[in-house]
């Protein structure tokens, strides 16, 4: 239980996926202009990488490793997120049309977001077991989540403030992004 | 001739990193020393100039509805390889890129040139523009590198330019220093280019 914990928090807060990890940054700085997409986009990837961590999971132990495919992860892995991506667009589309319209526009995009195949790739490199796989997906997404709305709190009020003219649009982002990385960079101590 | 102009477009008129802004990911990630920059470059462009000729071989034959799918099949196809090469003959490399090298499949660049580039034009073009792009890439993950190891460890590809008083700036090396090093840059090009 307390190693479940662990996992959480160190995926939240000590090695935040976007800030500390650099996974997951064209998304971050893409759709962060204002903090309801960037809500909508942490819940999609929240719901894609719990789904990949747990299928790759199992594809990887069921699958790769018996039959001595292991060189294979690759191009496995990118396969079942891109099918998975297509799959819950599909299904939501069906069975929730309010949830597919708020969603709808990110889910194509999450395919090439390097988190998710991240997360894939370090669950079944620090050899977690199927529940500390889970937590660990969930932990991630949720940082990005995290990450994703405070920097898009912040970039909302940068619009309105007064920029030097060669800052605007990303440099200044990529500072904000800095100070952020800097605040997080607090919280390694914590475990 | 067409063949230098796609080769020259990628390094400095639509640099994938300062003009296009796609891969900021490994860019941001490896570029702790000059030589990680580099070798992560390569690895790329390798990997960009394989799957640009592949599918412009066969656009033809790759149906359209399925073309990503496809795209994507390829390039983890030469991502597998590159990271087998890199295992066996630069372990060391291998180890410092960790896991982004699997995560070049990921690379925005290359899908994005296979997209709007390799699947439109012929062989020739296709490998010109994978290479021009390919360096490109590797030139700003190099500059990168190299600020970040200059300030956060006094030296460029492990050669120390300061001397022993200096106190490095750890910063640089974390990955805030990545944010700092490439937002700045970015402003400096800005301030450049509006006042020629």
């Amino acid at each position: 239980m307390v190693q479940l914990f662990i996992i959480l928090l160190s995926a939240i807060l000590v090695n935040n996926f976007v800030l500390s990890r650099f996974l997951g940054i064209c998304p971050f700085l893409g759709v962060s202009k204002q903090v309801e997409t960037a809500v909508g986009m942490g819940a999609a990837v929240t719901f894609v990488m719990v789904l990949a961590s747990a299928i790759t999971f199992v594809i990887q132990y069921a699958v790769l490793e018996p039959f001595g495919l292991g060189y294979l992860q690759t191009i496995a892995f990118i396969l079942v997120i891109a099918s998975l991506v297509q799959f819950v667009e599909m299904v939501i589309q069906k069975s929730s049309p309010t949830l597919y319209q708020a969603l709808g526009v990110y889910l194509p995009l999450i395919t090439t977001n390097c988190a998710v195949l991240g997360v894939a790739i370090l669950n079944i490199q620090e050899e977690y077991n199927f529940i500390e796989t889970i937590f660990h997906g969930f932990g991630a997404a949720v940082g990005f989540t995290l990450a994703i709305v405070l920097f898009a709190g912040i970039r909302e009020r940068l619009v309105v403030s007064d920029v030097p003219k060669p800052l605007e649009g990303f440099p200044i982002a990529l500072l904000t992004a800095s100070l952020m990385s800097m605040a997080f960079l607090g919280f390694q101590g914590l475990l | 001739m067409n063949f230098s102009k796609n080769l020259f477009n990628g390094i400095i008129p639509e640099n994938p990193i300062f003009k296009l802004m796609l891969g900021l990911c490994p860019t941001l990630a490896v570029t702790t020393a000059a030589m990680n920059g580099l070798g992560m470059g390569l690895a790329t462009m390798v990997v960009l100039v394989g799957s640009n000729v592949v599918i412009s071989l066969i656009k033809k034959q790759i149906p359209d509805k399925i073309r990503i799918p496809a795209f994507i099949v390829i390039i983890a196809s030469f991502v597998t390889i590159v990271g087998m090469l890199l295992k066996a003959y630069f372990p060391d490399l291998d180890k410092a890129l960790g896991i982004f090298i699997p995560l070049i499949v990921v690379n925005c660049v290359i899908l994005a040139r296979a997209e709007s580039f390799a699947s439109k034009n012929d062989v020739l073009n296709s490998l010109a523009d994978g290479i021009g792009m390919g360096l490109g890439f590797t030139l700003s993950l190099t500059i990168l590198g190299s600020i970040r190891e200059l300030f956060g460890a006094g030296s460029i590809f492990g050669i120390s330019v300061f001397g022993g008083s200096f106190e490095p700036a750890i910063m640089m090396i974390l990955p805030p220093g990545a944010f700092l090093t490439l937002g700045l840059l970015l402003g400096l090009l800005n301030k450049v280019s509006a006042s020629k």
